[in-house]
């Protein structure tokens, strides 16, 4: 092989290989990634069913039941809208009526209720989700000045 | 009195940092050997200075002076000691002065060790060293003063955030600083010789120990980060793809490509400058990570306390330190001479793929981490990149490095047999595929994915065994003169083996954890047994108690196996008291290198409670694999080759052109 021959491997290859993640990350980006979302955005949304979503709100005041075995059922809401989600497993420490919540998952084929196999709260108590307390406050609710203290 | 001692000291150390961060650079302009001399002294005197302000800071936490608001916030009187110590960086403020005395404390070992460095160069990166102390302690004195007093002393303290409440944060902040800070010295290494306008071989020889040690550092940071989750938490989770872990996690591949790109520039001249946009990539990276865990546009368990202030000052010092190298490097990288080519596949060639997978895979990661802030500051939508999307692009992406990674040793330098190299992983492959299908024989099946990659795992350890077995000529000399002949292979050779097993260990424990674990949830009353991974759990019943600073029930379960009792473990739900916060201490059992992993959930109205149990088989190998890589990094540390100015053996200097690739 010429000098030539061996750089133009070189980088031809390397050009190769930055392509092919360049592709990877454009289908991943389209494939794997879940948008945001509180209650009030859903109606719009339109989304199709097993979509997966982040759905952050408030867990609503004498919402929270344990069902059949290890499922529990609460409503996420930002206060004007309310979504029903079913959870299997144990909630985080901090998950507490009228705290910030965020449920990972998707709505099944013709239900309203939203079924989440993750969900999070924050580690600190008086902490909400950051994502949580913007989209609130576009709601127009009132956090109290509480959600930027440690 | 002795508070603002403490913070007399920090503005002294900003004023010494100064004079180290201006002198010697004129020094050696002008090779005014006196100017370039005040860099040294300079250094010593800001790692000093720092470290008498940490002492203070330290001294005010461990006798719980609320006077100060640092120890107000996030101390408590009725913590163990041992919190009091770790609770100093287990905040904003005080986790800023570890990085600053980290920083201070490896300009103090450039200035202690560097004698054998040229005193232009010495001068120099001991100047760059300080302009970034320079900038991170007046980013403390300004925005994030740790010494600011209370008017009226409190009489307690809010108290250390319970999920820090743990000897985890003892160790892992100051190692994961170790490694991340350790990278500014390869930055001003690089910016160093960018301003001399000169790079050789032997620069490559002095950068390479410290990238060593910090990526050492960095490593051992990331793995305990990740085991302490993993206990902390109480789900059993090891790695999020958290933007907070992705922030240390492309250093650390950055430092990774770095450590491999150096080796070729030591020994053939060639990569230099990509050798020194690395160096500063890397650190670059490091201080992106400072800048997204502390300016808050983060959602993250790591997050600090908000100020946008502090956000917009590290951005600040981002944008002038990045720009500042990255225009340096424009200027002036085209003075470098580049180095001499070489075939595509030879070890060169083998350390060029590593580093264009390396350095991708680390822009991937960084894509993911910084798309979701990008989409939202342009557009405000919000969306989360989590788990699913890294495994598709970083997980594809390595695959070929993993593939690659025994091929490396085998190939010679300039010129590589590609096919020699493959015949000779024969053993090593056909080690992998006797892993796999005995795995598939003992799980009934598996996931394909999942058996490749444990064979994958399985021929990397052989394969990384190869070079070594075959420098020792086993089989074909008596085993005295192949012990004598590994013994007397340089230690960096056993050091690259020792990495790459324990990249292959870690691959294992990856794999088998995420597709043979189970997971149980099950609502249990005292008595009740529930099966997980072959062994027998029962609860036999909760009981509360009291630790110093909080509440806790706990409950009791006895592990069998085939009807005999083997083990017991408690599990427990804590509240603490200061805060109103409840953390779940998990009850982890090892056996082997599989661990059982309990976490109590809520209490049922009648009696029972909600227990989940994970059978999480080999995960231990997570850890283990680290603990080889960071061994090998120490053990090529140690490498007299490494060692500064070390004179080279009579021995080898006669024929260094017969001596063996390594």
């Amino acid at each position: 092989m010429t000098r030539k021959q061996k750089r133009l491997m070189i980088i031809g290859g390397g050009v190769g290989f930055i392509v092919a993640a360049v592709l990877l990350v454009m289908v991943a980006f389209s494939q794997a990634i879940a948008y945001f979302y509180v209650p009030g955005d859903l109606t719009k949304a339109q989304l199709s069913p097993g979509t997966r979503i982040r759905l952050g709100g408030l867990v609503e005041n004498g919402s929270l039941k344990r069902g059949e075995g290890m499922t529990i059922t609460f409503s996420v809401t930002d206060t004007l809208d309310t979504v029903p989600v079913t959870y299997t497993g144990i909630l985080p420490d901090l998950f507490r009526e009228g705290q910030g919540v965020v449920a990972e998952g998707s709505f099944k084929e013709g239900s309203p209720v939203f079924v989440a196999d993750t969900v999070l709260a924050k580690h600190d108590e008086t902490y909400m989700p950051k994502d949580v307390a913007d989209r609130l406050k576009a709601q127009g609710v009132n956090l109290g000045g509480k959600e930027n203290i440690r | 009195m002795i508070i603002e001692l403490g913070h007399y000291a920090l503005v002294l150390a900003l004023a010494t940092s100064l004079l180290q961060a201006v002198l010697p650079i004129i020094g050696a302009l002008r090779n005014d050997r006196a100017l370039m001399e005040i860099g040294s002294v300079a250094a010593k005197a800001t790692f000093l200075l720092v470290a008498l302000s940490f002492g203070v800071l330290t001294y005010a936490h461990v006798t719980s002076d609320f006077s100060v608001q640092n120890v107000w916030e996030n101390s408590h009187s009725q913590i163990p000691l041992i919190y009091k110590f770790s609770g100093v960086w287990g905040n904003h403020e005080g986790s800023m002065l570890l990085w600053v005395l980290i920083l201070t404390f490896f300009s103090a070992l450039v200035a202690v060790f560097g004698d054998n460095l040229p005193e232009t160069l010495k001068a120099n990166v001991l100047a760059v060293q300080a302009w970034i102390a320079a900038a991170f302690s007046l980013f403390i004195l300004l925005t994030s003063n740790p010494f600011n007093r209370l008017l009226d002393a409190p009489g307690e303290g809010r108290d250390l955030n319970p999920v820090l409440q743990d000897i985890g944060l003892a160790i892992h902040p100051p190692l994961l600083y170790l490694g991340y800070v350790g990278f500014s010295v390869c930055f001003s290494f690089a910016a160093a010789a960018l301003i001399e306008g000169r790079i050789d071989a032997a620069w490559a020889r002095w950068v390479r120990p410290w990238t060593l040690a910090a990526w050492t550092c960095l490593t051992a940071g990331i793995s305990m980060g990740s085991y302490w989750a993993y206990y902390e938490l109480g789900w059993g989770g090891w790695w999020f793809w958290d933007p907070v872990e992705n922030a240390s996690f492309i250093p650390w591949l950055a430092g990774t490509a770095l450590l491999h790109s150096a080796l070729v520039m030591e020994k053939r001249e060639a990569l230099k400058i990509w050798t020194v946009l690395l160096a500063i990539m890397t650190f670059s990276m490091s201080l992106l990570g400072t800048f997204l865990v502390r300016s808050g546009v983060l959602t993250s368990v790591h997050a600090f306390a908000t100020d946008p202030t502090r956000g917009v000052f590290i951005l600040i010092i981002l944008i002038l330190f990045i720009g500042g190298a990255l225009s340096l490097f424009a200027f002036r990288a085209a003075h470098l001479k580049a180095g001499g080519l070489f075939a595509p596949m030879s070890r060169e060639g083998a350390l060029v793929l590593n580093n264009l997978i390396l350095t991708t895979a680390a822009a991937t990661v960084l894509i993911g981490t910084l798309y979701p802030l990008a989409l939202e500051a342009l557009t405000g939508t919000k969306i989360s990149v989590g788990p699913p999307f890294f495994n598709m692009t970083f997980g594809l992406l390595m695959l070929p490095l993993l593939l690659a990674v025994p091929f490396g040793p085998l190939l010679a330098w300039k010129r590589g047999d590609l096919l020699g190299a493959g015949q000779r992983l024969f053993a090593a492959v056909a080690f992998g595929l006797v892993v796999g299908s005995a795995i598939y024989y003992a799980q009934n099946g598996g996931p394909v994915m999942a058996l490749f990659g444990i064979a994958l795992g399985a021929y990397m350890i052989a394969g990384s065994l190869t070079e070594l077995f075959l420098r020792s000529g086993l089989g074909k000399v008596t085993g005295a003169v192949a012990l004598r002949r590994v013994s007397g292979l340089p230690r960096s050779v056993f050091g690259t083996a020792l990495a790459h097993i324990g990249l292959g260990v870690t691959l294992i424990g990856i794999v088998a954890v995420t597709a043979f674990e189970s997971e149980y949830i099950v609502e249990m009353k005292p008595g009740m047994t529930t099966d997980a991974g072959g062994y027998t759990l029962r609860f036999d019943g909760l009981r509360k108690g009291n630790g110093p600073n909080y509440s806790e029930e706990s409950g009791h379960f006895t592990i069998s196996r085939a009807g005999v009792d083997v083990a017991e473990a408690w599990s427990s739900k804590r509240f603490y008291t200061a805060r109103q916060m409840p953390t779940t201490e998990a009850g982890i059992r090892t056996f082997g290198l599989s661990q059982l992993y309990i976490s109590l959930g809520d209490g049922m109205a009648d009696g029972g409670v909600v227990v989940r149990v994970w059978w999480k088989p080999m995960i231990l190998c997570i850890w283990l694999g680290t603990l080889f890589m960071m061994a090998g990094g120490a053990v090529s540390l140690s490498d007299r080759r490494l060692r500064v100015g070390a004179p080279a053996r009579a021995k080898k200097q006669k024929k260094p052109v017969l001596e063996p690739a390594q």
